[in-house]
């Protein structure tokens, strides 16, 4: 459904990207990760088209991603961003109503476009505060409308950037289950998240980024590996099994020996407490 | 499924333009009729059936071009405003911004103090040396703001300033060599007004009008996505840069065309736009349509102040809107104040 075949990208002379290449098929969750500035969010903006690549193809259920008009994109693929600010009194509902955009753009709006936008709402729990302005929903409800929004466009591509963020523990696992429901129904599901086990949970594939380029490719246990985690995140990891029988990873730190590292002015004063 | 609950949500917006739509005739005949000389607004029907007294005279020669001229003008601000709020994404952007009536004021500085004899070419040279200056003070600020084939929104409202600020310098060294004449009816112009309305002008108006009614009002569903940002309008299908480009061109034509035609009118873009939101909400598909009868409505009320209250003497329409509309907005200000601090 999307693959990327070397793709490189750099800014000012500071490359980004290095030869990225990937499959994803329909029906796939795959997971991005790696450290703060490895290029997770880059990698996603040029996936969504948003930038081009400076070398690499896209290609997007078998056609260059370049050679798709904003509106077909639109009708396939659907993206969520990490910062969202709006500035007028929207209430939730007609937020979520927006990713119906694309299909309103040559005819007008149907009672089932009102029946989708209910039905993702309610998919991310987010119905009970639909009426409620969107300005005074906590960062948690935003981010579920937010997805409300993206599920409502009815794409069969969805990329996320963090979707669990601002999110408390149960709704980090219903907003992945839910991602994992809609691959097994058919959709590509592409989403950059930071929590390794939650990406070794949900995935089906992940792919570790780490200054640019593609560490590590493959099922959760063959890229969960301590080592190759602390080469990456430069901290060591045990590894051991979640109940499923999936990895489970955890940084092996103790946290005052982190804190007189990297806190070193306020360590005298913590210590004693 | 259950036919949705929320389909509803959309009857409050249909509502306040359903009473818009009724309240903006209403409007029309009370301007129409009301002046030095009166005349019922509810016999105004009759008369124009009849076609034969004195009032059909007054409405037809002078009454209906000055309100129909005071219609447009504050549906064309209005529009625009709402169309600049939702590209900025700021409800406190102003039509003003991308530089178009501060270029507009600078022509029609050029005009009354450096061509010689312009007190006869006035009624129809001066309209068009606004018009033009506002178009290319706008041009001006669109090439600052573009850098291979992009146009920064940020950049565009720093030029915008930028021009502003040229162009009111320029205008001041202008008025150092302007006569007391010039002065005045420069000052007068600045100020905005619609005692100028004749069926010809109109006419002249009406082309770049309607084209900029037509754009700006097909821009309602990319101003919807833009809410959520550029990034994400483009993921919702928008193509950004045709997009930029036509809400500023758009925006300057109608700008443009209300500034040339009744000069400084302030307020009405910046406060119509916001009225509705209060009233209905912020959904540009029917923020647009609601801004315009608004601001047509909003225009008309204030000309009808502006030759009433100190009639036989006649107050520059600019100074009613600003009189009402600055209160307003300082009000919109402590209200937002509040809101961010509760």
């Amino acid at each position: 459904m999307l693959e990327a075949r070397s793709l490189s990208y750099a800014v000012g002379g500071k490359t980004l990207l290095e030869n990225i290449s990937f499959r994803l098929e329909a029906g796939q969750m795959l997971s991005i990760i790696g450290p703060n500035g490895a290029g997770k969010s880059t990698l996603l903006r040029l996936l969504s088209g948003e930038v081009q690549p400076d070398a690499g193809q896209i290609e997007l259920l078998g056609r260059p991603l370049s050679s798709y008009r904003p509106l077909e994109l639109a009708l396939e693929r659907a993206v969520l961003t990490q910062r969202r600010e709006i500035n007028f009194p929207f209430d939730a509902y007609e937020v979520a109503f927006l990713g119906r955009l694309p299909h309103l753009e040559r005819r007008a709006e149907n009672p089932q476009d009102h029946r989708v936008t209910e039905h993702a709402l309610s998919q991310t729990g987010a119905l009970q505060f639909a009426t409620r302005r969107y300005q005074t929903l906590s960062g948690g409800e935003q981010s579920r409308v937010d997805l409300a929004r993206v599920l409502a466009q009815e794409p069969r591509l969805l990329l996320l950037d963090e979707p669990t963020n601002h999110l408390d523990p149960k709704h980090q696992v219903e907003v992945l289950a839910l991602c994992r429901r809609l691959a097994r129904a058919g959709w590509g599901v592409l989403t950059v998240l930071h929590d390794l086990n939650l990406a070794g949970l949900f995935s089906d594939r992940i792919l570790l980024l780490h200054q640019g380029r593609v560490e590590a490719l493959g099922q959760p246990a063959e890229v969960l590996q301590p080592a190759r985690l602390q080469a990456v995140y430069g901290l060591p990891f045990i590894q051991t099994q979640h109940p499923s029988g999936r990895p489970w990873v955890m940084p092996l730190a103790e946290a005052d020996a982190v804190v007189s590292r990297s806190e070193e002015p306020l360590a005298a004063g913590r210590v004693s407490l | 499924m259950q036919p949705s609950s929320f389909y509803k949500a959309s009857g409050r917006y249909r509502s306040t333009l359903l009473a818009l739509g009724v309240l903006l005739p209403l409007v029309v005949l009370i301007s129409a009729g009301l002046g030095a000389y009166y005349i019922p607004p509810q016999e105004i029907p009759r008369i124009l059936w009849e076609r034969s007294e004195q009032a059909y005279a007054v409405l037809v020669s002078v009454r209906f071009p000055r309100v129909l001229l005071a219609l447009l003008v504050g549906a064309l601000l209005a529009l625009s405003g709402a169309v600049m709020q939702g590209l900025f994404r700021n409800p406190l952007a102003d039509p003003g911004l991308i530089g178009v009536s501060a270029g507009a004021a600078l022509g029609a500085a050029i005009f009354i103090i450096l061509v010689p004899g312009a007190g006869i070419l006035e009624v129809y040279a001066l309209p068009l040396a606004a018009f033009v200056g506002g178009l290319l003070a706008t041009l001006a600020v669109w090439f600052m703001a573009s850098s291979g084939g992009r146009v920064q929104t940020l950049t565009l409202l720093l030029a915008g300033i930028a021009i502003n600020a040229l162009a009111g310098a320029l205008i001041g060294l202008l008025i150092t060599r302007a006569t007391d004449e010039q002065l005045r009816s420069l000052t007068f112009w600045t100020l905005g007004g619609y005692s100028g309305a004749t069926w010809g002008g109109l006419a002249a108006m009406a082309p770049t009008a309607l084209l900029a009614f037509w754009g700006l009002m097909r821009l309602a569903r990319p101003l919807n996505a833009l809410v959520l940002g550029e990034s994400e309008a483009f993921h919702l299908g928008v193509h950004l840069e045709r997009f930029k480009r036509q809400a500023v061109a758009l925006a300057a034509l109608a700008v443009g065309t209300a500034v040339a035609a009744a000069g400084g009118v302030g307020f009405i873009g910046l406060v119509a736009p916001h009225l509705f939101r209060l009233m209905a909400g912020p959904d540009h598909r029917y923020l647009l349509v609601g801004s315009v009868l608004l601001g047509a409505g909003l225009s008309a009320l204030a000309d009808l102040i502006a030759r009433t209250v100190a009639s036989p003497a006649e107050l520059p329409v600019g100074v009613v809107t600003s009189l009402l509309g600055a209160p307003f907005f300082i009000w919109l200000l402590l209200r937002f104040k509040q809101g961010a601090a509760r």
